[in-house]
C-alpha cells in the first residue's frame, strides 16, 4: 500500500481531481505496525462482502439458472432449478415491455434533470445575492419537501391530483376551467416529475449553495472593481466554478432517473393507466414479487446495474474532459 | 401504493382470515409417524396476515400445553407467497400458513404446502363440497382447511333506489336497465365502477359464468381457458357498459372511489361478504342506507355465484411436526369455540358450514336495517360455484391489471377482448416456459 499524502489545494477535489498530485514513497513502517491497515480494513470488507459482494454473486448466479416443472407441476420433485446460459439475458433482450420501461425512464428524466437542476442552481443563485432577504428561511422553505419520505410525497400528490378529493381541481371547476387528466398518457410524465422536482430541488439546490459559499469574497470585490454587474458575475463567475458540483448532482439525478420507483409505484393503486412495468425498477418488483419469477428478475436488474455504471461512467468521463478543458 | 395495501389488506383480512387451518404432514415422511414425539412441548409458527389471529391461538395454546402455536404477522395475502417460495428454499418455512385460495396450486406445486390428508381427511364434512374442492385440487390430497370465503353479493344503496325508483337487478340483463335508469336518474352518479385494480372480483364474476381457467385432464395436461365463452360473456358485458358510459371505470381502493361511495355517486358495489367492514371505513356517512341481495344471474331463476377472496390454513413440507400442525388447523376452522373467535376477533365470514349459521355472526353494525344479512349470506354462499386455479394464478392476475387497466382506461369494448386475449396468452405462455405439461382451451 503507497499512501498519498495529500496537499491543501487537493484536499477539495473529488473524482473530478485533474491528477497534479504527485505520489511519494511512504516512510518504511516498523515490522510491527505493517499489518495494522488491514485489521482496520476487516470490519468494511467483511460487511461489504456480505451484504454487497455475495448478494450480487447470488443474484449473477441466480440470473443464469430457471426452472424447469416436470408434468403438470404438483408435487414433490416437480420442479427444478436448472442451469439455462445466457436464456434470461436474451429474454431481457427480447422483451419490448422492458425496453419501454427505460425509454419512458429516460422521457421522465428529460423532463426532472433539466427542471429541477435548473431551479436549483436559479435559487441557489438567488440565495447567494447579497441582496436576498430572509435567506435563511427560504433555504430552509426549499430544502423542506427533501425531508419529506418520497412515499409520503407522492401519496400526498397523488391525492391532489384526483379530481373528485383534490382542492385544486375544486377551484378548476369553479372557475370553469379546463380539467386536465393527470393520470393519462404523457401527462404521467409531468405528475411524476413534479413529484420529484418538488422534493429534489432542495437537496440539490444546498449541494450547489454550499459550492458557492466557498468561493472567497475577494473574486467578487475584483470583479465589482472591473464593473461587472450581478447577473455577470453569476454567469461568468459563479456558475463555472460550481460546475463540478452541477455535474455531480447531474450525476445523481440521471441513476435516481434510471431508479425511479416511488412514484409510479404509489400512484399505481390510483389510476388505470399505469402499467405494473412502468419503470425499469418496477418491472424487476413485478418480476421477482408478484410473479414470483426470480431467475428472469435477476437477469433484469443485472442488466440495469451495468447499464448504470456504464452510463456513470461514460458520462463521468465526458464531464471530466470537460471541466478539465475548462480549467485550462 | 399504501392507500391501496391499507385498503386491500384490510379486504383481505375480512376475507382470508381463514389461515389456521389445517395442520400438515410432512410429505417426505408421509407414511412414518409424526417426528414431534420428543419430550417437551411442541412449538409452532403460524404465518397469517389477520389481525388478532394471535388471541384465537391463546385459546389454543391455554387449551393444549403440549402444542404452542406462536402467529407471525405477515402483509397480505398477495405478497406472501413469494415470501413463502423463497423461506422454503432457505429450509426454513412456518409450520403453518394461511394462504388465500388461488394460490394453493402456486405453493404447491413450489413443494411448500405438504399434503395431510393422513390427518384431516375428517375434516371434509365440515365445508360444502365447492370450497373443500379448492383444498383438494381435485386430487385425493389435502393441502389446506378451509377458513373463510367470500361469497360475491350485489349490494346497493337502497334509500337511493327507493328514491329513483331503481329496481334490484336479478339478472344481468336487468343490471344494464339499471345502470341505464341510474344514469338517467342521477347525471353524475354511475350504478358502480369496472375496477382494473382487483383481478380477484372479475375471476369470481367469470366463476359465475362457468368459467374453469384451469383445469387439468385426465392424461395429466394442464388447460389453460381464460378466454373460454364464459369469461367472455363477462367481459364483452362489462365492457358494453363501460364504454356506453353507464359503468364507471375508476379504480378501487382509491380516495376518489371513496369519496364516490360517500357521497352516493357510486350507488351499487358487487362486493363479496366481507364488504359492510370495507364499507364502514370507505362510506361512514352512509351507514343504515346499504341493503344487500343475491348476485344477479346470467338466467333468471339460476342461483349462483363466486367468491372473490377468502383463504385456508396450510401445514408446510418444512414442519417437524406435521401431525401437530394439522390438528391445530383443523381446530381452527372446525371447532365451534375457534370459529366464534374468528368472527368476534378476527371479523371473518367462517368457511365452516356450522359457522355461518351460528348466533355469532351477528347483524353488521353498518347494516342495522338488514337484520337478516347473515342469513342470506348462507343462503348465497351454498350456492357458490366451484372455482379452478392454477399454478400460475400471480401472472394471470398481474397481467389482469395491466391489459384490463388500459381497456377501462380507454373505455372500448373491443379493448376489453384484447386484454382477456393477453391475459389467455401470459398465462399460457409463463406455463409452456416454466416446462408444464400444458394447452389451450
Amino acid at each position: 500500500m503507497t499512501s498519498t499524502p495529500l496537499k491543501g489545494s487537493d484536499l477539495t477535489a473529488g473524482p473530478l481531481a485533474d491528477g497534479t498530485a504527485t505520489s511519494v514513497r511512504p516512510r518504511r513502517l516498523p515490522r510491527r505496525g505493517r499489518s495494522a491497515p488491514y485489521w482496520f480494513l476487516v470490519p468494511a470488507v467483511l460487511l461489504f462482502a456480505a451484504f454487497t459482494v455475495v448478494p450480487i454473486g447470488y443474484a449473477v448466479w441466480l440470473s443464469l439458472h430457471k426452472v424447469q416443472v416436470k408434468g403438470i407441476g404438483l408435487g414433490k420433485g416437480a420442479r427444478q432449478q436448472v442451469w439455462n446460459g445466457i436464456g434470461n439475458y436474451t429474454a431481457v433482450f427480447e422483451d419490448s415491455e422492458f425496453g419501454h420501461s427505460v425509454l419512458r425512464a429516460f422521457g421522465y428524466g428529460l423532463i426532472v434533470i433539466p427542471t429541477m437542476l435548473g431551479l436549483a442552481l436559479v435559487f441557489a443563485l438567488m440565495l447567494d445575492t447579497p441582496q436576498a432577504r430572509s435567506a435563511k428561511f427560504a433555504r430552509l422553505a426549499i430544502f423542506l419537501p427533501y425531508a419529506v419520505p418520497g412515499i409520503i410525497a407522492a401519496l400526498m400528490w397523488g391525492f391532489l391530483y384526483l379530481p373528485t378529493v383534490s382542492p385544486f381541481y375544486y377551484l378548476l371547476r369553479e372557475f370553469n376551467l379546463p380539467q386536465p387528466d393527470l393520470f393519462d398518457g404523457g401527462n404521467l410524465y409531468l405528475s411524476f416529475a413534479n413529484i420529484a422536482v418538488w422534493g429534489g430541488t432542495g437537496f440539490n439546490m444546498i449541494v450547489i449553495y454550499t459550492a458557492l459559499r466557498a468561493i472567497p469574497q475577494e473574486i467578487y470585490e475584483a470583479a465589482k472593481i472591473d464593473g461587472a454587474s450581478d447577473l455577470k458575475i453569476a454567469l461568468r463567475i459563479k456558475i463555472p466554478i460550481v460546475l463540478p458540483s452541477l455535474v455531480l448532482t447531474f450525476f445523481f439525478s440521471v441513476i435516481a432517473t434510471l431508479q425511479v420507483f416511488t412514484e409510479p409505484m404509489a400512484l399505481k393503486p390510483l389510476t388505470n393507466g399505469l402499467s405494473s412495468s412502468w419503470s425499469p425498477l418496477m418491472a424487476i418488483y413485478d418480476a421477482a414479487f408478484l410473479r414470483s419469477d426470480i431467475y428472469g428478475a435477476s437477469a433484469t436488474a443485472v442488466v440495469l446495474a451495468l447499464a448504470t455504471f456504464a452510463l456513470s461512467f461514460t458520462l463521468l468521463r465526458i464531464s471530466d474532459r470537460y471541466t478539465r478543458e475548462d480549467r485550462a | 401504493m399504501s392507500i391501496h395495501r391499507h385498503q386491500f389488506s384490510r379486504r383481505s383480512i375480512l376475507a382470508g382470515a381463514a389461515a389456521v387451518g389445517l395442520t400438515g404432514t410432512l410429505a417426505a415422511c408421509g407414511g412414518s409417524d409424526d417426528s414431534g414425539k420428543s419430550s417437551g412441548p411442541v412449538k409452532l409458527t403460524y404465518w397469517s396476515w389477520a389481525p388478532n389471529m394471535e388471541k384465537v391461538a391463546a385459546i389454543w395454546n391455554k387449551k393444549n400445553p403440549d402444542i404452542t402455536v406462536t402467529v407471525s404477522k405477515q402483509a397480505a395475502g398477495k405478497d406472501i407467497v413469494s415470501k413463502l417460495i423463497t423461506a422454503k428454499k432457505a429450509g426454513n418455512a412456518p409450520d403453518l400458513i394461511q394462504v388465500e385460495y388461488q394460490s394453493l396450486p402456486t405453493l404447491v406445486s413450489n413443494d411448500v404446502l405438504a399434503d395431510i390428508s393422513k390427518y384431516a381427511k375428517s375434516a371434509k364434512s365440515e365445508f360444502a363440497e365447492g370450497l373443500w374442492a379448492m383444498v383438494t385440487l381435485g386430487t385425493d390430497a389435502v393441502y389446506a382447511i378451509p377458513q373463510d370465503s367470500g361469497p360475491l353479493m350485489f349490494f346497493y344503496r337502497e334509500d337511493l333506489f327507493k328514491q329513483h325508483n331503481l329496481t334490484v337487478p336479478a339478472t344481468w340483463d336487468d343490471f344494464a336497465k339499471t345502470a341505464r335508469a341510474a344514469k338517467k336518474a342521477l347525471p353524475n352518479a354511475y350504478l358502480t365502477t369496472f375496477s382494473s385494480n382487483d383481478p380477484g372480483l372479475f375471476a369470481g364474476l367469470a366463476q359465475q359464468a362457468g368459467a374453469k381457467w384451469w383445469t387439468v385432464q385426465s392424461g395429466g395436461k394442464w388447460t389453460v381457458g381464460i378466454d373460454d365463452a364464459a369469461t367472455k360473456k363477462v367481459t364483452d358485458f362489462w365492457g358494453g357498459l363501460v364504454q356506453e358510459g353507464v359503468i364507471d371505470n375508476q379504480p378501487m381502493y382509491t380516495p376518489a372511489w371513496n369519496n364516490a361511495l360517500n357521497k352516493g355517486t357510486n350507488i351499487a358495489w358487487v362486493s363479496a361478504v366481507w364488504a359492510p367492514g370495507v364499507l364502514v371505513s370507505s362510506a361512514p356517512d352512509t351507514k343504515g342506507k346499504w341493503r344487500m341481495a343475491p348476485l344477479p344471474q346470467w338466467s333468471a331463476g339460476e342461483s349462483v355465484t363466486g367468491s372473490w377472496g377468502g383463504s385456508s390454513t396450510g401445514v408446510s413440507t418444512d414442519t417437524k411436526h406435521a401431525e401437530a400442525a394439522a390438528k391445530f388447523a383443523t381446530w381452527l376452522n372446525t371447532d365451534p369455540e375457534a370459529l366464534a373467535a374468528l368472527v368476534k376477533e378476527v371479523a371473518i365470514y367462517p368457511a365452516a358450514t356450522k359457522g355461518q349459521s351460528g348466533s355469532v355472526l351477528t347483524t353488521p353494525e353498518f347494516f342495522p336495517n338488514q337484520t337478516d344479512f347473515y342469513d342470506t349470506a348462507a343462503k348465497i354462499a351454498a350456492t357458490t360455484a366451484a372455482s379452478a386455479w392454477g399454478p400460475n394464478v400471480q401472472v394471470a392476475y398481474d397481467t389482469f391489471s395491466d391489459a384490463f387497466g388500459t381497456a377501462t382506461k380507454a373505455k372500448k369494448a373491443a379493448q376489453f377482448d384484447t386484454a382477456l386475449a393477453t391475459m389467455q396468452s401470459a398465462t399460457f405462455t409463463d406455463m409452456k416456459k416454466q416446462g408444464f405439461k400444458v394447452t389451450e382451451a
